[in-house]
């Protein structure tokens, strides 16, 4: 089957091609977000072409060349622009093989390529791929005839590698969008409402417009924006500006400590889940099954979540003859094109997106909106580039949330701990408003709900696709003879929530395993065995067994009291992609702070492109989630979010990050899979688990602080 | 004006309450030093001042007259790149990289401080969050503990932690204890 990317975008000059100069061009419709992309990206084309890594010039996603592949998202760049690219390099390898076969008139069969150079056996003339083709056109659509290496002819595929752009990143020459200008560049900075419903009731900015390089201040309804010739000044200026201010506010946040309640008591919408996909049928009632020996309750719950870019969301705009340029780190410059093109109300062809690298986003964040921000202050000052950076107030009170999640779970055993009987209910807000759905009157961005006449933001809908957000990696890996599984979407969240890396996969993988380790212990089993027992699929199997080896897993059925822990989760991302294990020690000290001690991280995402790349994922994947676990929780009072920096929202530190080996099993001939997901939510139980272990108490509620240990204890 | 920056005297015609950070960005060119919070909170706009790691996105520029400030431009010489940056290079401990040029000067002026006798006696300086802890002991290769208490006001969101304490143990290695 073609891959939809090849679909979508079929001619192969799209894709690549080879230049004058020596270099291949590569060009794919994702985006590099620290995830490692380009690099693999230019091995399968270096493999692939037999030509030098160093040759390889990745350019990733911009409106106006190169493929359309919508999103980066869900760690599917690999299967989607890795798939297209090596057929797209196959056959460009074929057709140039052809061209070298005419000019040394040998078979092509015979035909040697080293590093793009040409050589047929007893010629000592050669040939290049540039001295062939450099700068010229393929002009064909690729058919996916030619048939790509197999797994034993690859050179690059699978061994260890440089990581492009590794030099420019540690002399900081790296240009991310926070750094980008153009000459002339102006500077701005938006003040955003204290609280979501806030409204602009009144702002004298008299003063603000005579300080030292203001070149404007930009109001349109409760949009207000300073631009300065200088960031200093636009810092400054701000500030003055948010003194000048006065905004109307109603207590409209719910009580924090009953949110958990509130999810509870809303009125949901509720879908059964059936293989990872939710259908429009009633709701099967939870009954325990005849024959059970014991049955199993138990809840879970996640709080609202940031994404906490390290630089803050930041874009550069210009409009120059009615033609607007986006400079964005978005994760979609081709669907925000459309969307910042019907916020402004203008043909999308007078639109263009190209794509800067940025920080880390692990999601929806606020490029998009920042990306708004900036059209819209390079249309008040035509013809000037106008970059504006979001402070770090902007981001975390702004920028769309993970959302919060509660996850009800029972499980019925029969009398020789074998689970007869599985229910997993989760309850949640929309995980996806990624700014996609315009309809006329909305829009997924936020500045668009601030200006005089603004856009309403879109009703959120349930996704009822394949382990789409709220119910992703609802459905257990496990072979249970029985399994009830409920998605309940509850569409009024009191905050924008979006796309988290994992989405629901974080907060269903802590439930699950979790609860998993609660029935080991109901059935006084050992963990890693009592998954074992359980799990019919092979490679989860061989995931489980590789990291509680590499930990050296002791089995203790019964927690102890001893205050050291080990703990073990499992999960294969969406159950499609890349399987992943993980098992942890750590201590419990007197005080209840955790610390983790020792990680092992175990993963098979099919053949291997990129070892340090898959590893660097999957390790940075644990201790981000590490971080969600034991410490992050987005908090706020009646008016307004209180977590608004990283004092009032801390994350973990390098005092805190524990030693991490990672365990790859490679599967040759096997599809690559994406990975950029896989070990979130076994981290979580895996920590929650181990703790129990420690100190035999079982905290369900993230984060996993020292605070509800406490609790945990006195209950 | 005038700050020393990399070696060279700078002139800057600015206000001189603007934080260093802006100056060195936008009136230097120098945008590896990052803009991550405006509040001394994460470690990405550090610099090296004296030879202690200083954070420089809430210091007025007027601060820094007479000092000598390092970005992570100036840190490798002539091209070489420093023993730090080569490790990182080869532990590819970077994900985004956004953090990492502010984790670098804070390293580089920790080895520093431990390769050489004397420093600032007082420390008092300051530090990226209490980056360039006292007391170090100096003419040994920092600890463990050494390097994580100098990372702890530097922030990473992609959680390259471990890769980039491997690569400071590698730097130490081929350092050699002196």
């Amino acid at each position: 089957m073609m891959p939809p990317s090849l679909v979508r975008n079929p001619e192969l000059d799209t894709w690549l091609r080879i230049e004058v100069d020596g270099t291949v061009a590569v060009f794919t419709g994702k985006v590099e977000l620290g995830q490692g992309i380009r690099t693999a990206l230019a091995r399968i084309a270096a493999d692939e072409l037999d030509v030098a890594l160093g040759r390889v010039r990745v350019h990733t996603a911009d409106t106006a060349e190169g493929p359309n592949e919508l999103l980066t998202v869900g760690s599917n760049s690999l299967e989607e622009s890795g798939h297209a690219l090596r057929l797209a390099a196959a056959q460009a390898r074929a057709q140039l093989l052809a061209l070298a076969a005419a000019a040394l008139g040998a078979p092509a069969d015979a035909l040697e390529v080293d590093d793009g150079t040409v050589r047929a056996p007893g010629l000592s003339r050669t040939t290049t791929y540039f001295e062939l083709f450099g700068g010229k056109r393929f002009a064909c659509k690729v058919t996916g005839d030619v048939r790509p290496k197999r797994p034993d002819e690859y050179r690059i595929l699978g061994r260890p590698g440089e990581r492009i752009g590794m030099a420019d990143l540690v002399t900081g020459q790296t240009v991310f969008i926070q750094d980008l200008r153009l000459p002339g560049t102006l500077h701005a900075r938006v003040l955003r409402p204290p609280s979501p419903g806030a409204r602009l009731a009144e702002l004298d900015d008299t003063e603000v417009r005579r300080l030292p390089g203001v070149e404007a201040v930009v109001r349109d309804g409760s949009f207000v924006a300073v631009v300065a010739a200088r960031p200093g000044q636009a810092v400054a200026a701000l500030e003055r500006l948010r003194s000048a201010a006065r905004w109307t506010e109603e207590p409209q946040l719910p009580d924090q400590a009953q949110l958990a309640a509130q999810l509870r008591a809303a009125r949901p919408q509720s879908f059964p889940v059936i293989d990872g996909t939710a259908v429009q049928a009633p709701v099967p009632p939870v009954e325990a099954p005849a024959g059970a020996a014991q049955t199993v309750q138990a809840s879970y719950t996640r709080p609202f979540l940031l994404h906490g870019a390290i630089g803050p969301s930041a874009a550069l705009a210009r409009e120059l003859d009615g033609q607007l340029t986006v400079w964005t780190s978005s994760q979609g410059v081709s669907v925000l094109r459309v969307e910042i093109a019907h916020a402004l109300g203008i043909d999308p062809e007078r639109v263009r997106l190209i794509h800067v690298a940025g920080p880390g986003c692990y999601g929806h964040n606020g490029a998009d909106d920042v990306a708004l921000d900036a059209a819209l202050l390079a249309r008040a000052l035509p013809g000037r580039p106008v970059h504006v950076q979001w402070t770090r107030t902007d981001e975390h009170t702004w920028e769309p949330y993970g959302p919060a999640m509660v996850i009800d779970l029972q499980a019925s055993l029969d009398a020789s701990g074998l689970v007869i009987d599985w229910n997993h209910d989760v309850r949640s807000f929309t995980h996806v408003s990624r700014p996609m759905q315009h309809s006329p009157g909305t829009s997924g961005l936020l500045a668009a709900w601030h200006r005089a006449a603004p856009l309403e933001p879109p009703a959120p809908r349930p996704m009822l696709t394949y382990h789409m957000g709220i119910h992703r990696n609802a459905d257990p890996l496990y072979a249970f003879a029985r399994r009830r599984v409920v998605k309940h979407f509850i569409a009024g969240s009191p905050f924008r929530t979006s796309s988290l890396r994992g989405l629901g996969a974080f907060g269903n993988v802590f439930a699950i395993e979790s609860f998993l380790d609660e029935l080991a212990a109901a059935a006084g089993q050992d963990p890693v065995a009592f998954r074992l027992r359980h799990l019919a699929d092979p490679r989860a199997r061989d995931v489980v067994s590789a990291a509680a080896e590499r930990l050296g897993w002791r089995s203790a059925p019964r927690p102890g009291r001893s205050g050291r822990g080990h703990g073990v989760a499992v999960a294969r991302y969406k159950n499609q992609k890349a399987w992943c294990a993980v098992a942890v020690e750590l201590t419990v000290d007197g005080s209840a702070a955790v610390r983790l001690d020792r990680a092992a991280i175990a993963a098979d995402a099919g053949q291997i492109v990129d070892p340090d790349g898959l590893a660097s994922q999957l390790e940075g994947g644990f201790v981000q989630a590490a971080s969600w676990t034991l410490h992050e929780r987005v908090t706020f009072d009646r008016m307004r979010v209180t977590s608004t920096d990283w004092q009032s929202y801390p994350i973990l530190g390098f005092a805190e990050v524990p030693e991490v080996e990672t365990v790859l099993l490679d599967r040759p001939g096997e599809p690559w899979l994406g990975a950029g997901e896989a070990s979130q939510g076994p981290t979580a139980a895996a920590i929650a688990n181990a703790i129990f272990d420690a100190t035999g108490l079982r905290v369900r509620d993230l984060p996993l602080t020292a605070e509800r240990l406490r609790e945990a204890a006195w209950a | 004006m005038e700050i020393r920056v990399n070696g060279q005297l700078r002139q800057v015609e600015v206000d001189p309450d603007t934080p260093l950070l802006w100056v060195l960005r936008d009136e230097l060119g120098l945008t590896g030093t990052k803009y991550g919070c405006g509040l001394e909170q994460c470690g990405a706009c550090a610099v090296v001042c004296d030879g202690r790691a200083m954070l420089s996105c809430a210091t007025p520029v007027e601060a820094f007259v007479g000092r000598e400030l390092r970005t992570i431009e100036g840190i490798a010489e002539d091209g070489v790149l420093h023993a730090l940056q080569r490790a990182f290079v080869a532990e590819q401990a970077a994900q985004c990289g956004y953090c990492v040029p502010g984790i670098l000067v804070a390293l580089v002026a920790l080895f520093e401080r431990s390769e050489t006798e004397g420093g600032d006696p007082d420390g008092s300086a300051g530090g990226a969050g209490g980056s360039a802890p006292r007391g170090i002991e100096r003419s040994r290769a920092p600890s463990d503990a050494e390097v994580r208490a100098a990372l702890t006001g530097h922030l990473c969101r992609c959680g390259a932690h471990p890769r980039m304490l491997r690569a400071v143990r590698r730097a130490i290695r081929e350092l050699g204890s002196p």
